[in-house]
């Protein structure tokens, strides 16, 4: 038998499962989360392991990473990298917001389609 | 300030059968035992706070009484979101516990049998019986959510399910169960030891023995006896036979049997017969057609012991036995809720021992890893918790 490990590895076992929160849409982006939230140790976990050995091979210090003060421009890149995390991180939330604050940019595709069957 | 945190995964002993994790798979690992620690420490606590203040007296302000039995606190308790989280997280981390085991085990399932093959290949200790008919319960379900359970093979001689087994209940305990993940077996056998230091069994029976992680402790406790692993899987036969190899343990023969009959064995021909975490995993019939085997093949004067979590006795609270009995539904273990509703003592009658010789006692698991967690910071996490209820006694 052919082995799919990608598709094997995440099969369902038998019986229902059941879902604990009262919405289970809620229930599914937290399985979701945890998956990711996972994914995030994982690859802290990889880079400590990469700058201990950096270390034990003379590259460079622990240390020279836990007091390094980044110039100006790197500064101004890193925060611009974070500014944009957060926003890719937080998309549904402005765009939420925007639904909100721009009625008139907010109706139902429906009604747009009907509009321009008008038009 | 002790963290009380869970060893890292490669403490474990990668003897030669053991599937090879890289970096990233250990690390899912890591992170998944210190996520369940967590769970077991700090958000189940909080699902007892919330009933301890909210759900009963809501119940009650309701009822005018508080809960007659387990199933209308786990109907009140569905509604607690504390108590959401916390089901919705373990049931999460179990998932994800397969997923993650599955994915490293499956794409080296090819060289994992090799290498089994390897080592069986002139093993007479692996008896395997040609078009043996798995008991329907076992067909029936897939115990503790792993996809395809202990009978599948994915292939002529695969092996990867009893890898992955061997390689994840470190995720599941917290690495609470030693290097070996055979605290279970290392405890009974101590305990028989220090109790009966003049019992010297020379024929052990492992019921329901899977890989064998709970018999190689017998083994080495007792190295002049001969003992049968039994199990119904062909995988974990095979993987445990050539793991039992690795590990240099020449004394267990593991055999491919149900243990509801035992008709290749003959009467009175055992001086012990042991199950660790078997009997939950059977079923509301074949677990009399079990005992009854028990008594058949057990000598006059031999001993039998059953490890399993406790029975739901009347002084145990209903949130008590609501929390226990939560794997059954939910971590796919169907019949552990109706096996502790039934008294052991009736178990054990039927398996040939008079109430005057029942034996009920508490083991805990002896773990090797020097940062296993101490007693002192033990959290209770039922069905979790590697302390566990022994019941069995003597034949006379």
């Amino acid at each position: 038998m052919e082995i799919n490990d990608i598709l094997m590895a995440g099969n369902k076992s038998k019986g229902q499962r059941p879902y604990y929160l009262d919405d289970p849409a809620v229930e599914r982006v937290l399985n979701i989360t945890m998956a990711l939230a996972t994914e995030l140790a994982v690859l802290r976990e990889r880079l400590d392991t990469v700058e201990r050995l950096l270390d034990s091979k003379g590259v460079l210090a622990q240390t020279e990473i836990e007091t390094f003060v980044p110039d100006s421009a790197a500064a101004e890149a890193r925060q611009l990298a974070h500014a944009r995390y957060v926003a890719r991180i937080l998309r549904i939330v402005q765009q939420e917001l925007e639904a909100v604050a721009q009625p008139e940019n907010n109706k139902p595709m429906t009604e747009i389609a009907a509009d321009i069957n008008e038009m | 300030m002790d963290y009380n945190l869970p060893p890292v995964w490669t403490q474990l002993q990668q003897h030669e059968v053991f599937p090879t994790f890289d970096h990233d798979e250990r690390a899912r690992y890591n992170f998944l035992s210190n996520l369940n620690r967590f769970i077991a420490t700090t958000v189940a606590p909080a699902t007892k706070v919330a009933y301890d203040r909210r759900v009963e007296s809501e119940f009650v302000a309701t009822h005018g009484r508080s809960f007659q039995n387990r199933l209308e606190l786990q109907e009140a308790m569905q509604h607690e979101p504390l108590y959401q989280t916390w089901a919705a997280l373990r049931r999460c981390t179990m998932e994800m516990r397969q997923q993650n085991g599955r994915a490293a085990t499956l794409r080296q399932a090819h060289e994992l049998a090799a290498k089994v093959e390897n080592l069986n290949r002139d093993n007479d200790k692996l008896i395997l019986t040609p078009n043996f008919v798995q008991p329907p319960y076992l067909e029936h379900v897939d115990n503790h959510l792993m996809p395809g359970s202990y009978r599948t093979a994915y292939f002529d001689k695969d092996v990867s399910n009893a890898a992955n087994y061997d390689s994840g209940l470190f995720v599941t305990s917290g690495g609470l169960l030693g290097s070996l993940t055979d605290g279970g077996g290392k405890a009974i056998a101590h305990w028989v030891k220090e109790m009966y230091p003049d019992f010297k069994p020379k024929r052990i029976l492992d019921l329901g023995a899977g890989l064998g992680h709970n018999t190689l402790p017998l083994a080495q406790a007792f190295p002049d006896a001969e003992v049968y692993a039994i199990d119904a899987s062909e995988p974990f036969l095979r993987y445990g036979a050539a793991r039992a190899k690795a590990l240099g343990i020449e004394n267990v023969w593991f055999v491919q049997m149900n243990a509801e009959n035992m008709a290749a064995f003959t009467e009175r021909s055992f001086d012990w017969v042991q199950s660790t975490m078997f009997l939950h995993e059977t079923g509301g019939h074949a677990i009399h057609r079990i005992t009854k085997e028990i008594n058949r093949v057990l000598a006059k004067g031999g001993l039998t012991l059953h490890i399993e979590q406790p029975p739901y006795t009347a002084d145990m609270s209903f949130y008590e036995q609501f929390m226990r009995d939560w794997d059954a539904y939910n971590n796919a273990e169907p019949f552990w809720g109706f096996l502790h509703d039934l008294d052991p003592r009736d178990l054990m009658q039927e398996a040939g021992v008079a109430a005057e010789n029942f034996i009920q006692v508490y083991v805990r698991a002896i773990n090797d890893l020097d940062t296993a967690q101490t007693d002192a910071t033990m959290q209770e996490d039922y069905g979790r918790t590697p302390r566990w209820h022994v019941f069995g006694g003597w034949k006379r």
